[in-house]
């Protein structure tokens, strides 16, 4: 087992946990509120055709794209289409009192159909042929100090990743940040708790929730761009990986106890059990595929956990997933 | 203390209903399936630039055009009806089975598995018989894990059942891989394609015919046993409030880990149908999303199953009818996942206008 070997491991692991860990934080803020969005792997898939397609089209129509054009387009386009979706979700579970669980499967349906179907057939539709692909500005994404300075182990391990791996853990840190000092997020965090309370005490619940939701659900777009600009490289894949990795992020919501600091190092443990494989030796190809359902399990054990532990500090907001409607108390 | 201040009514309120005439609901009901069809048009139009007639007609050429098309979309209306089926009891308890796919996976791996040690060495009706029972248990199995931990523990069962769907994902990659063949094409063929051992027998001239009268007789079978048996009765009180079933003298933990097993097992037996009766192989994509979408049919029929077969129907019907004016114009087959979406939404929109209605300020009291 080599040094490069473990850096290789470790790398793919920051980098697959950056994709959930957008997902996770976004879900964290909505779930705070109340709303247990089971959108999320709709909403990542939104976030990552909107960044390709803006892209793609300017990309298409300008022969010499400018670095910064393709950034703030294709990012502004994830965070708003994502946000678009967290919004079809208020809208109906809110405001028309439709089951969460359900609109949220069918966002994740809707999703998924929606990036599927442009990110295979929008190069077709363009006229061109072949895979759609945007090189500009997946460069821009995936630029970074490691490969204009070689930095040795230290520079491949902590500096040799595009910008949305550190922005994901800002986003991290400002979440907590939020949610536990700031006085809006404190009244969050009473709607998701105790809507009735929070009501009386002249916070306007809809309000919250509609905003926390919509720009959770942006921030859990954010996972679907870095997918496809820096993890895929400004292609697409019609695989279902984002929807995999959408569910992941839900998993690891509970996996970090609702706590978006725990979401950073769950991340990157998820990715490391997620690719182990790559330093076992003498994996057949049906062996890996074991493998891969570490971070399944490892989910699946912390729920148990959790339940049989009954902290108080580690179990979801007390009114997860159930509506609020003001005159049915 | 802010002073009080006497506002104006607002311009819009909402009122509960008290109850609504069940013509009028399907009604409402029918406006919004009606109002999805036009967005859906729209996007197809967008996309495709046909005129909407002619997207209509294309979408029903693709379902029922020619024998054979009508025959798929049965076919498959029926599988996903039998996953709603099986979801029905679990759904009415207010357990969110949202492991569907994994239970349909296992039941589906086992069916593949039986099939092809077996295949030839024992009789094909015997083969059937044992193929059922197996995959009814492993779905039964898959089913019964997070229903026992909730019962126990508490276990959140929503996220338990979706964690156990990826599991049962990477089981089926692990056979695929174990079963390939031909080797290095990462999948298992057309099992038995010569000897047809373990395949459903043609029934009444169809080939699907067997699938068929197996769905119908679950339908009515759960839908007997959810409105008339006691164990469909503790199922709903359960599902409405499990203090009155404690107080009642129901034990919820005995109620709860019964129905998941019913309903695992059922949703395994589906499997086994979409294997033996259908596909004759097993891939990852053999369960194909059915499991999620089986729950909105579920719970759009409020667990009705006679009406999961209208919805069922309807979702598959305008699938197929999406694939076919994708393939025509070159496009990919994900189209029916938006328009299932769109229809979705808008299902799950008109129940508000069911329960709800808005009353204007004037008092004029608007019907929608």
């Amino acid at each position: 087992m080599t040094t490069d070997l473990i850096v290789r491991l470790l790398q793919s692991a920051v980098c697959f946990g950056t994709v959930i860990m957008y997902g996770a934080i976004g879900e964290i803020l909505t779930e705070k509120s109340g709303n247990l969005n089971l959108g999320v792997p709709g909403i990542m898939y939104l976030g990552g055709i909107s960044g390709l397609a803006a892209s793609f089209f300017y990309e298409f129509n300008n022969p010499d794209p400018s670095p910064v054009v393709c950034l703030l387009l294709s990012f502004l386009a994830a965070f708003l289409a994502s946000a678009l979706g967290g919004l079809l979700y208020s809208f109906l579970t809110i405001t028309l009192r439709a089951n969460q669980n359900v609109t949220g499967l069918t966002l994740t349906i809707f999703g998924g159909g929606l990036a599927n179907f442009f990110g295979g057939s929008l190069n077709t539709m363009a006229g061109g042929v072949g895979q759609i692909s945007v090189a500009a500005t997946s460069a821009v994404y995936r630029a970074n100090i490691n490969n204009v300075s070689n930095l040795g182990v230290v520079g491949s391990l902590f500096l040799s990743y595009g910008f949305m791996v550190y922005l994901a853990i800002a986003a991290a840190v400002f979440l907590s940040w939020f949610l536990n000092r700031t006085r809006a997020g404190l009244n969050l965090r009473a709607v998701g708790e105790n809507p009735a309370t929070a009501d009386a005490a002249g916070i306007s619940v809809t309000r919250c929730k509609y905003l926390a939701t919509c720009v959770g659900a942006g921030l859990s777009g954010l996972g679907g761009l870095y997918y496809t600009m820096d993890y895929i490289k400004g292609t697409w894949a019609n695989d279902g990986t984002i929807e995999s990795l959408g569910w992941l992020a839900v998993a690891l919501v509970i996996f970090a106890t609702w706590k978006s600091l725990n979401a950073v190092w769950g991340s990157y443990l998820f990715g490391l059990l997620f690719w182990v494989y790559l330093i076992i030796p003498g994996l057949g190809r049906k062996d890996i595929e074991l493998f891969k359902m570490l971070p399944y399990l490892v989910t699946i054990a912390v729920l148990i956990a959790i339940s049989l532990r009954k902290k108080r500090e580690n179990q979801p907001p007390a009114h997860l997933g159930l509506p609020y409607f003001r005159e049915d108390r | 203390m802010n002073a009080v201040t006497s506002k104006r009514e607002p311009l819009l309120r909402l009122t509960r209903r008290d109850g609504i005439p069940r013509p009028q609901a399907y009604a409402i009901r029918v406006a919004g399936v009606l109002l999805s069809l036009a967005v859906s048009g729209v996007f197809i139009f967008a996309v495709t630039r046909l005129n909407p007639v002619a997207v209509y007609q294309g979408i029903f050429d693709g379902a029922f055009g020619t024998p054979r098309r009508s025959w798929v979309t049965i076919r498959d209306a029926m599988m996903l009806l039998c996953v709603g089926v099986g979801l029905a009891p679990a759904f009415k308890m207010k357990f969110w089975n949202i492991g569907a796919e994994g239970q349909i996976l296992v039941g589906g791996v086992v069916t593949a598995g039986f099939m092809r040690a077996f295949g030839g060495r024992i009789p094909t009706p015997a083969l059937l018989v044992l193929m059922a029972a197996v995959s009814l248990l492993a779905g039964c199995v898959w089913g019964v894990i997070p229903a026992a931990f909730k019962a126990k523990w508490g276990t959140n069962e929503t996220l338990f059942t979706l964690m156990m769907n990826y599991v049962a994902i990477q089981i089926t990659s692990y056979c695929v891989a174990l079963w390939e063949n031909p080797v290095g094409s990462n999948s298992v063929g057309i099992i038995n394609q010569q000897t047809r051992a373990g395949w459903f027998p043609a029934v009444l001239g169809k080939e699907y015919g067997l699938n068929v009268i197996l769905v119908l007789l679950l339908t009515a079978g759960m839908y007997i046993y959810l409105k008339y048996s006691k164990q469909g009765y503790e199922i709903t009180v359960v599902g409405d409030s499990e203090n009155t079933a404690r107080y009642a003298g129901i034990s919820v933990r005995k109620v709860t880990i019964r129905t998941m097993a019913i309903s695992g097992a059922i949703c395994g037996l589906a499997g086994y149908i979409t294997v033996a009766g259908a596909s004759h192989t097993i891939s990852t994509v053999t369960a194909g999303g059915r499991g999620f979408t089986a729950i909105i049919v579920a719970w759009l029929a409020q667990f009705n199953t006679f009406v999961m077969i209208l919805i069922s129907l309807l979702l598959v019907f305008l699938q197929k009818g999406a694939i076919q004016i994708a393939s025509q114009f070159n496009l990919n087959d994900y189209a029916s996942n938006i328009i299932t979406g769109i229809i979705l939404f808008f299902i799950l929109g008109s129940e508000f206008f069911i329960n709800y209605r808005l009353v204007l300020r004037s008092g004029k009291e608007a019907a929608k």
